[in-house]
């Protein structure tokens, strides 16, 4: 039936080349020749950087004391401490300390530790002097109260250091460097349960041991403090941080609290090593009017081998929120505006498919490349790496400027690693592309650019809104960000949670019930499902 | 490659209509092929499936010999224009082109090459969107000759174009074709395609009622009738029924005679004295080709969509 043809009249042309390349071409021209979409993407890019600007300047933080002017701004801010890995600290407490040159260990037994809190907005323990601290505190122990043995670069806030002790509420524990937290012996510690402790130092390397009888010792953990000068102070400490209620409510949380103190009793003071004969000093760290120490309580006294310590603060790293001793902001904060930026960017991404489905385009499309999987495929490798360009260029925007605008304000932005810098900015570019990728899936398969629209959006950017907006309670906050694709914002925390600190580690503070790559490959997960269902999809479905 | 498109036993059911029965037909180069029928037939259907756009419940389609999904860069292989109105308004025409170009590994000076054959020069750079939609008919042809392919398959290209572009239309399918190419072309009115195609296939219902040759189809429509006109019906009818033919009432002082050749008519009533005026063979237009061959299809269709029986 068929005749061969030959058409001379036809210049022979060169076969062109049937890659996926010419598809990425043709799916690129296809977007940036629709202006609205090319807008589209700009104004997800302002609408990020404007939004997060706009919650950063929401704030004003002033300081004043009687007889002085008023400050504002960088003024307020104490004196702020660095830990030896770069984080802000916290660091004060009561220290009973001496010199300890070159090796050695000191053990003790601790067989007492109570406290006092002060609770609601009572200024306790904050009066003058002569009042006395204690009026009005009521009896009772925080969680993260704690006593034990010390070895520490010098005094000054946010040197090195190695510690064991017992805690008001998470039994023994080996903390060093802030940040660095191991469990002993749980239980908490009373005459009849006494515990001991010891710290051994050899070299850069401190060893900490507990036992309940004083004979048979268990080694808790060993902290490598680089660069250990010689000489250090050793000693006996008691610290208790702020006491803190949270109450959450619709739209949002309160927390009260108040200062807190708490007292250790100390016995069977045993030392190796190169001690000085003079005996112990008592020293409040982080003292003083800039300081952040949070009560004029704390002390020491010594009867016979019985030494008991008084003290307040926290040895630990500082976590954003009410709690903070100072005005705290996280470079995330001025990323906020990424919610908003994902609503325009989830409408371009979605129309780039229901366009062609509302025109009939997609016939032409089709027919033009006939693999349909790599059109979807395509289409995703055009409009993701674009709404990164944009998330991008919008982070680091609002990071620059929102910086500034913060140190203007007077808060402290929390210094971070360049590698978390990266991760924070990055990955909000990166959440942007995938969201428009998962987008232009849940397009190809529902086919309707409202429906589309709706989906992504009621899928991606509402649970974050319910979940940081603290609509919902915590628990149901968490849930919705480990289970739905909003779980990907958790690539913009950029300070961790720290078990050790009592904060309100909610959403609505920052903190993410996911790891932050974890959170992101929750979103990930979700995309791949609906590209894999969209390719699907087109391949069975008539065009 | 083979110019042709060969489409064989298709069927094809959305829920519970029989889109495609059987259809079946070949489209051979060099010539223009019209591809008629009434609306809901089955021609965009069948186009369609060509395209590989729909999946058939059976059957095949190819083009030169394969399946279009097989082919790389397939406008290279075929061009079609399924739907003007299936363009992004917002972008140019030009863009539009672009895209597609680019999507064979084709370059901008052959979207600028397309836009000249189209007549689209002055309006290339004009968002589609403003298109009418004579003008939107020519950017589809120009899509459609992109890659300079050997088939073409147009659906409906007269549609809404102005007689200056209906002429333009058949002067340009018939050069296609002129250069060797297989050209089909659908309509549900036979006659845009009645200076145009030289073979015709007729589908109704889902298949394909004739498969012939303009000429063909118009003789076998013509028939052997002969239309009287005469003041003294009666006798003439009684003559001419003894002769062996049929005669039926064709309107006042006229008379359809069918089974007789013109001459012997005109003789039998020469005999027999009857008075008669005019004798003249009957032409048929391919209008009534068409409405003979499609009448069971139409009344089909009628009996359950009034409306898809103009």
């Amino acid at each position: 039936m068929t005749t061969p043809i030959s058409t001379p009249q036809r210049p022979a042309r060169p076969a062109g080349r049937d890659g996926f390349a010419q598809l990425l071409r043709a799916e690129w021209t296809k977007f940036r020749t629709v202006r609205g979409w090319v807008v589209g993407m700009i104004v997800a890019a302002l609408v990020m950087v404007l939004v997060g600007l706009f919650a950063a300047g929401s704030s004003h933080i002033g300081c004043g004391r009687p007889g002085s002017p008023a400050r504002s701004g960088r003024a307020c801010l104490p004196h702020i401490p660095i830990g030896p890995g770069g984080e802000v600290v916290t660091d004060s407490f009561y220290f009973v300390h001496q010199p300890l040159a070159g090796h050695g260990s000191i053990t003790v037994r601790v067989t007492a530790l109570t406290g006092l809190y002060a609770s609601g907005n009572s200024p306790v323990g904050q009066g003058p002097v002569g009042q006395g601290p204690l009026a009005g505190m009521k009896p009772g122990l925080q969680p993260w109260s704690k006593a034990g043995l010390i070895i520490k670069e010098n005094t000054r806030q946010g040197s090195a250091y190695a510690a064991i002790m017992v805690t008001g509420g998470h039994g023994v524990r080996m903390q060093y460097d802030y940040t660095h937290d191991l469990a002993g012996r749980p239980g908490a510690v009373s005459a009849a349960a006494p515990r001991w402790l010891r710290l051994t130092r050899a070299g850069d390397t401190i060893t900490g041991s507990e036992s309940a009888d004083g004979r048979r010792w268990t080694r808790l953990g060993t902290a490598d403090l680089p660069g250990l000068s010689a000489t250090v102070q050793a000693g006996l400490f008691t610290a208790s941080p702020q006491h803190e209620v949270t109450s959450p409510f619709f739209g949002g949380s309160s927390s009260q609290g108040g200062a807190s103190l708490a007292t250790a009793a100390f016995d069977h003071v045993g030392t190796s090593g190169r001690w000085p004969r003079s005996g112990w000093t008592g020293a409040v760290i982080g003292g003083g009017i800039s300081g952040s120490y949070p009560v004029r309580g704390g002390g020491y006294h010594q009867a016979g081998g019985r030494l008991v310590v008084t003290g307040s603060g926290d040895i630990a790293p500082v976590v954003v929120g009410p709690g903070a001793a100072f005005p705290t902001a996280t470079i995330e904060e001025h990323l906020v505006g990424a919610f908003a930026g994902l609503i325009a960017v989830v409408v371009v991404a979605t129309m780039f498919i229901t366009a062609e489905y509302r025109r009939g385009l997609i016939r032409t499309t089709l027919a033009a490349s006939p693999r349909r999987g790599r059109v979807l495929a395509a289409k995703a490798l055009v409009i993701g790496p674009v709404a990164f360009v944009a998330g991008l260029a919008a982070a680091v925007v609002a990071l620059l400027l929102g910086a500034r605008l913060a140190r203007n304000q007077g808060a402290y932005v929390l210094p971070v690693s360049w590698l978390t810098e990266v991760r924070v900015v990055a990955g909000t570019a990166a959440l942007l592309a995938v969201a428009a990728v998962l987008a232009l899936a849940l397009g190809a398969v529902l086919r309707r650019s409202a429906a589309a629209v709706t989906v992504a959006i009621v899928t991606i950017v509402l649970p974050y809104i319910l979940a940081v907006a603290s609509v919902l309670p915590v628990g149901a906050a968490d849930w919705l960000l480990r289970l739905t694709p909003a779980a990907a914002f958790a690539i913009q925390q950029s300070t961790p949670r720290y078990p050790q600190v009592t904060a309100l580690y909610s959403p609505s503070g920052g903190y993410f019930p996911l790891a932050p790559w974890a959170g992101f490959a929750v979103l990930c997960g979700y995309a791949a499902v609906a590209l894999g269902l969209a390719v699907y999809l087109l391949r069975r479905r008539d065009a | 490659m083979q110019a042709t498109i060969e489409v064989t036993g298709l069927r094809k059911r959305f829920g519970p209509t029989l889109a495609l029965d059987g259809m079946s037909f070949t489209v051979q180069p060099g010539q223009v092929t019209g591809f008629v029928g009434p609306n809901g037939a089955g021609k965009s259907t069948t186009m369609r499936v060509i395209l590989g756009l729909d999946g058939a419940d059976a059957g095949r389609a190819l083009i030169g010999g394969r399946p279009y999904r097989s082919l790389r860069n397939p406008l290279s292989h075929v061009g079609s224009l399924l739907d003007a109105a299936a363009l992004q308004p917002s972008r140019t025409a030009r863009n539009h082109l672009l895209w597609l170009a680019r999507s064979q590994g084709l370059g901008a000076r052959r979207v600028d090459e397309v836009i000249g054959q189209a007549g689209l020069q002055k309006a290339a750079r004009r968002k589609a969107g403003g298109y009418s939609l004579g003008m939107r008919q020519r950017l589809g042809i120009a899509a459609a000759l992109l890659g300079d392919p050997p088939v073409l398959m147009l659906d409906e290209p007269f549609n809404g174009m102005d007689p200056e572009g209906i002429v333009w239309m058949r002067g340009f399918l018939r050069s296609l074709a002129g250069q060797g190419r297989a050209v089909l072309v659908s309509s549900h009115l036979m006659s845009e395609l009645q200076d145009t195609a030289d073979h015709l296939v007729v589908v109704g219902r889902g298949r394909a009622i004739a498969d012939a040759s303009m000429a063909d189809l118009l003789a076998a429509a013509s028939g052997d009738r002969v239309t009287l006109r005469t003041t003294a019906a009666p006798e003439a009818t009684a003559v001419l029924a003894r002769a062996g033919a049929a005669v039926t009432v064709g309107g006042p002082d006229a008379l359809m005679v069918s089974g007789l050749a013109a001459e012997r008519v005109v003789r039998l009533l020469g005999e027999h004295a009857v008075p008669f005026f005019e004798v003249s063979a009957h032409r048929a237009t391919l209008e009534e080709a068409y409405l003979e061959l499609t009448r069971d299809a139409v009344e089909f269709r009628a009996a359950e969509a009034p409306e898809a029986a103009r």
